[in-house]
């Protein structure tokens, strides 16, 4: 997810570069908008998320699982 | 007991005992003579045994004393005896018969004075960095945007709310996994350095903060120890040290790749604002907006420089009613971009679609032809505007062809052609009128 995220932002920087600059013909500047709006509802989703909760690491015998932990405060 | 009693009776009175005797009778005058005491040395030949038994040296400039403190006994210790150090024992003095020696059976080990563990951890210090556990090289970057964090922390106390409130609040959709820990006392360090490998094995986490709250340097201690310092570095993971205040520095400190002075502090390291991140993500968008507006605007520029350059009437039309559509929808572009986009890609492609076929080489690549009338160059649209012998010039997709009028065909009423047309080049027929109104007839002169 992270990596996502950051190549994600990455591209809509690129992108925004590639549109003010101007020099794309009309049909390619019309599908790069177009990515960008993509990456920017995916952006946005990505930081809008839910907010999660806290859970502890716990040993099994095959490996590790992760528990919910209580923290209220 | 009585030493003469042992004696043999057919002896003079040399006493003669074994050596097991002998020794019997030392370990007895030393044990009952000597009670349980404190003695104050220096560790040299510092070993600890696979078994847990500690053994060592205590000495002093003028004696020393070997010492043994058994895995019962030194399980207690908050902190790793190391040669060089020197320490408060308590113990009793005890003969080992077997070979030969008195020895220092120690119940309990302190360093002499904090003045100690200070030097321990500059010993230790010095020995990391020479190894090249603070390098530089070896530190790692964080991730701008973990989605999962490890803590490694007390389960209860100061630092792991600070944590969690402060993370939760700058970044909501952060995960956050807990090992919890003794963060001091007997085995802290140990549980400390497994719960980092733990998270290296687990692996689904993208950094780790490892730290407690304040304290007094023994209450630190276990992140000066060594285990610690080594399992951070062997860490994938990038970690994140969070030990006591802004005062205090521990070796785990300076192994981490980055030091927080505090756990808040951490969680402000560890993920970025979520608000600004949201103000940025909307400044691009933005951004974008226009630039396709501004690209929008030089298009339909083109366009009329398109159509003014064909000097057709009834496309044109055409042309005005799409880039009408074309302004309408990129000045309405920001109410909702996919959908606005998908309009506004509908006009273009109409529009291009509609260029190309009003686009002359595209009718000319069909097979149609252009013909001038080379007089005064216009274009002919009927046989009608041309007499015999006038000079044309008809524009094929590709080239063009000079010729001279040699028949005229206008249409009939009925739209067919009114005789076929004739092909003997050299034969002119002479017209009385070579003007025909339209298709709707001629009218004869």
């Amino acid at each position: 997810m992270e990596q996502k995220f950051e190549s994600a932002l990455k591209r809509l920087e690129e992108i925004v570069g590639l549109l003010e600059k101007g020099e794309l013909p009309l049909e390619e500047s019309l599908k790069a908008f177009e990515e960008g709006v993509e990456l920017v509802r995916f952006c946005t989703a990505k930081l809008n998320d839910a907010e999660k909760r806290v859970n502890l690491l716990v040993k099994t015998e095959d490996g590790f699982k992760l528990q919910p932990a209580d923290f209220q405060e | 007991m009585d030493f003469e009693d042992t004696l043999p009776a057919d002896h003079d009175n040399r006493e003669v005992l074994s050596v097991s005797d002998l020794t019997r009778a030392i370990k007895w005058t030393l044990e009952s003579s000597l009670p349980a005491l404190w003695v104050q040395g220096e560790i040299s030949n510092f070993k600890h045994h696979t078994s847990g038994h500690m053994y060592f040296v205590l000495k002093d400039d003028a004696a020393q004393i070997q010492c043994v403190m058994w895995r019962t006994r030194n399980g207690g210790l908050f902190f790793t005896p190391q040669d060089g150090m020197k320490v408060l024992v308590q113990g009793r003095v005890t003969v080992y018969e077997k070979r030969g020696i008195y020895q220092l059976d120690v119940h309990q080990m302190q360093p002499a004075g904090i003045g100690e563990l200070q030097l321990a951890f500059e010993q230790l210090k010095e020995r990391l960095r020479q190894e090249g556990l603070f390098d530089l090289e070896h530190k790692q970057p964080l991730p701008a945007l973990p989605s999962r964090i490890g803590i490694i922390t007390s389960p209860t106390g100061a630092a792991i709310r600070d944590l969690i409130t402060v993370l939760q609040r700058r970044f909501p959709p952060v995960e956050i996994v807990l090992s919890p820990v003794r963060v001091q006392g007997d085995g802290a360090a140990q549980e400390i350095a497994a719960a980092i490998d733990d998270f290296n094995r687990y692996g689904q986490v993208d950094l780790l903060i490892v730290g407690r709250g304040g304290g007094s340097l023994e209450d630190l201690w276990a992140f000066n120890e060594e285990v610690v310092a080594r399992a951070i570095f062997r860490s994938t993971i990038p970690v994140i040290a969070a030990v006591g205040h802004e005062v205090d520095v521990s070796i785990a400190d300076f192994v981490a790749d980055v030091r927080a002075p505090t756990p808040s502090a951490a969680a402000e390291i560890a993920v970025p604002d979520r608000d600004e991140l949201n103000r940025q993500i909307n400044q691009l968008a933005l951004k974008a907006h226009r630039a396709v507006e501004g690209t929008i605007e030089t298009a339909w520029q083109h366009l009329k420089r398109l159509e003014s350059s064909y000097g057709y009437r009834r496309p044109l039309d055409i042309i005005f009613q799409y880039s009408q559509r074309v302004d309408e929808l990129s000045r309405s572009l920001n109410k909702s971009a996919s959908h606005r986009l998908a309009l506004l890609r509908e006009a273009v492609d109409g529009l291009s679609k509609r260029l190309q076929g009003l686009d002359h080489t595209a009718i000319l690549r069909r097979g149609y032809s252009l013909c001038y009338r080379r007089s005064d160059g216009t274009l002919v649209r009927s046989a009608a505007q041309l007499e015999l012998e006038d000079e044309i010039e008809v524009h094929f997709h590709k080239g063009r062809v000079l010729g001279t009028v040699e028949d005229v065909v206008p249409e009939s009423a009925a739209g067919e052609p009114a005789r076929t047309p004739s092909k003997r080049k050299k034969q002119r027929r002479r017209q009385k009128s070579t003007r025909q109104l339209d298709v709707f007839g001629s009218e004869p002169e």
